[in-house]
């Protein structure tokens, strides 16, 4: 009765058409995405920082919650892939008119739209829209709900690989509100396909979602136990809010227990990475002095996002443009 | 009208009657059971390789009218429920206005005569407009026709409300209809609290949001004497509190939506909207537990909780669909199920569609008795059918739409009056 994230994510012959979730996907399709951002990395470093890869396509970025970041490095990724782009922030125009989700999305398919980048406040609005809007568009996720958020999870895939080789021997931890993070959700996911075999999360008990075993991970509720000879933290942002939810007591508390500090990232391995999905807080996940430090590639995760989303991006068109000619061979 | 059917099994669960024969009807009630009387001349029903059971008792059923004509009607909706072995029914509250005074009571009651389809029995709120403050007039309703009083899952305002109000409807032996559920520990979920949730991103409703009210509605039914009914419960932990307040001597009775009897959390994958219900199904465990508790009788019956809803409702993502599964007509082949699962004898499943419903709220139906009225459903249990073909119900929001079933209802009689004909 359901269909599962790979069916829906993949066209007949198992290419990537939407990019809705990491989960279901193989470690030989998350392989090759990362190797093409990779290669596109190299693009990035040249004078002239673009490829024909979309060319003549229409991308458009439908932003249900604001994000500067993530936007920004979808459309310079559509730009350097010669994609003409299209910024829409939904939340300040139609449906504050009362058109719905889907009414909304169909209009803009209707303008020859080729990709949407969608994100949205509601866990599971890309799979909605890659089953029952526009199966025909290809749909990339940039973040929905508490759900996933699989770009931001392949790029921090890429800069692990990037900075420790591979995933085969290393030990991640997780620190901080799993509970509400669809990053969290999406890197526990990937991490595991790619066949790392020591994944931590590091929380109090307020901010780990039920079921957390399933993916196949280690719990600590004391950072200090959990940090032990990791090689690569990443830290999550602690929304204000979840001091008003009974979630924890406090800000400085949250710190003491599960901030980064010099001396907390002691703990770890010497070469550990520090990794963050940004924004930031400052003294509330991080010290400055970290996450501005030596082992901090913070601002490199950046820098690979757009990469990686330009391989996504090419993959998903690609696939999608498979699937149209495999749909009309048919006919 | 005058009818004979003939040579079916006739088969009513309040009697423990199960044979091959013939029933006689007329002037809507039923005139004889065997052989014809003196002169009996009818219109008759081959009813060879049919069951005959008393007509399906439906104790949970959104009707939508007045107020959401979008989603269903009156009409459509009593229609539909004849299509499914439906020949009672109560309808919930949730309309708008929300039924908290005679004047909704006798509007529905006047649109139902006016279908013609089933017979309803309204279920008033407990409270005015359902606000948990002020105690609807439950007596004036009663005297209206309602049956019953309930919140659904509107909280009541406090503790102090709730008690009062039960022991003002048990001063009446008004029976009072409950969906525990703790509105805090609920806030903002939209699935069971559990791996699948976790992994969909949904914000969880964890089983304490329900076995907590439950515990505190257990003691206060017990306190105040009054006559309770528990419908949609969702966990197998209530599953062990309500066999133990029966145990205890707790006259508590139970019905359990079907579709919470063949659906669990897991079916969530792919945040399919038709599957967002509330009370939220719950893991496999659980649906294991409800099902036993139908099968021990813990749960007297089995009703199609069913809530019609337009397309638009169900066409957005999974966290902004409204909750709720349309079922209704396909009550009686969606039961069948079980009997083909070995869950229960088909003459115990009747039990849960007909005398054990109609028993826990004392209503005059769910049974074939010489003189009463004529409510009888027919259907062939060698059929198979597959459920969406000819849909009735104004809200097409039914998951099962397409699967196959055992058994197809072929004939419903309310009243005497064929109501519905395959």
């Amino acid at each position: 009765m359901s269909v599962n994230s790979s069916q829906l994510q993949l066209n007949q012959q198992g290419q990537l058409r939407h990019f809705l979730s990491v989960e279901g996907l193989s470690r030989e399709l998350l392989t090759e995405l990362l190797d093409t951002a990779d290669s596109f990395l190299e693009v990035g470093e040249r004078a002239v920082k673009k490829v024909p890869l979309l060319r003549g396509k229409t991308v458009c970025n439908v932003f249900f919650e604001n994000s500067t970041r993530t936007r920004t490095t979808f459309e310079l990724a559509a730009k350097r892939l010669s994609a003409d782009v299209l910024n829409l922030n939904i939340s300040t125009s139609s449906t504050s008119k009362g058109e719905t989700l889907y009414d909304t999305l169909r209009n803009l398919e209707a303008m020859a739209a080729d990709m949407f980048v969608v994100r949205h406040g509601d866990s599971g609005a890309a799979h909605f829209i890659a089953q029952k809007v526009c199966p025909d568009v290809a749909i990339i996720n940039a973040g929905d709900g508490n759900h996933a958020h699989p770009t931001q999870a392949m790029l921090d895939m890429l800069t692990i690989r990037r900075h420790k080789g591979g995933f085969e021997n290393l030990s991640v931890a997780i620190v901080g509100d799993i509970l509400h993070s669809r990053v969290a959700r999406s890197n526990m996911q990937a991490l595991h396909t790619l066949g790392c075999p020591d994944i931590r999360v590091i929380a109090p008990r307020t901010l780990l979602p039920a079921g957390i075993e399933q993916y196949g991970v280690r719990v600590f509720n004391d950072l200090r136990i959990g940090l032990r000879d990791v090689d690569v933290v990443i830290m999550l942002r602690l929304q204000k809010e979840r001091m008003q939810s009974g979630l924890l007591p406090s800000e400085g508390e949250f710190y003491r227990l599960y901030g980064l500090t010099s001396e907390t990232l002691a703990l770890a391995k010497p070469d550990a990475l520090v990794m963050h999905p940004g924004p930031i807080n400052r003294g509330v996940e991080i010290e400055s002095a970290v996450a501005d430090g030596p082992q901090s590639v913070i601002l490199n995760q950046v820098t690979y996002g757009i990469a990686v989303r330009m391989a996504v991006m090419s993959m998903a068109m690609a696939g999608q443009n498979t699937q149209r000619q495999l749909n009309q061979e048919g006919q | 009208m005058r009818l004979t059917i003939e040579g079916a099994r006739v088969i009513d669960p309040a009697s423990q009657f199960d044979q091959i024969t013939d029933l006689h009807i007329a002037g809507g009630r039923i005139e004889a059971i065997g052989p014809a009387p003196e002169g009996f001349k009818a219109e008759v029903i081959d009813a060879r390789g049919l069951i005959a059971s008393p007509g399906l008792v439906d104790l949970n059923v959104s009707l939508r009218e007045p107020g959401f004509s979008q989603k269903g009607t009156i009409a459509s909706e009593t229609r539909a429920a004849a299509a499914g072995g439906v020949t009672s029914l109560c309808c919930l509250p949730d309309s708008n206005p929300v039924l908290d005074e005679p004047a909704v009571a006798e509007l529905i009651l006047d649109r139902s005569e006016r279908a013609g389809q089933v017979r309803v029995f309204p279920i008033a709120a407990l409270t005015k407009g359902l606000d948990g403050e002020h105690l609807s007039e439950l007596v004036s309703l009663r005297d209206a026709g309602c049956v019953a009083f309930t919140q659904g899952l509107a909280p009541m305002k406090s503790n102090r409300i709730l008690r009062r109000a039960l022991e003002y409807a048990a001063g009446f032996d008004l029976p009072v209809i409950f969906t525990p559920q703790d509105p805090a520990l609920a806030e903002g979920g939209l699935a069971h609290e559990g791996p699948t949730a976790s992994r969909l991103g949904l914000t969880g409703i964890p089983e304490s949001a329900e076995t907590v009210a439950l515990a505190r509605d257990l003691l206060l039914i017990e306190q105040t004497g009054v006559r309770a009914h528990f419908s949609g419960l969702s966990s197998a932990r209530a599953m062990d509190m309500l066999a133990d307040a029966q145990a205890r001597g707790l006259p508590v009775t139970a019905d359990l939506a079907m579709y919470q009897l063949m659906l669990c959390d897991e079916d969530l994958e792919g945040f399919s909207s038709l599957m967002h219900v509330q009370p939220p199904l719950r893991s496999r465990k659980d649906q294991h537990a409800l099902r036993q508790a139908v099968q021990s009788g813990v749960v007297q019956a089995i009703s199609s909780h069913h809530r019609p809803h337009e397309p638009e409702a169900k066409r957005v993502p999974f966290a902004a669909s409204a909750p709720g599964i349309s079922s209704v007509e396909v009550l009686l082949p969606l039961a069948l199920s079980l009997v083909a699962d070995g869950l229960l004898e088909l003459p115990a499943l009747l039990a849960r569609l007909t005398c054990g419903p109609a028993r826990a709220l004392h209503l005059p139906a769910g049974q074939l008795s010489l003189g009463e009225r004529a409510d009888i459903t027919l259907f062939d249990p060698a059929a198979s059918s597959q459920i969406g073909q000819n849909w009735l119900s104004r809200g097409a929001n039914c998951p099962f739409l397409g699967l196959g079933v055992p058994g197809a209802v072929t004939h419903t009689i309310s009243a005497g009056r064929l109501v519905y004909q395959a």
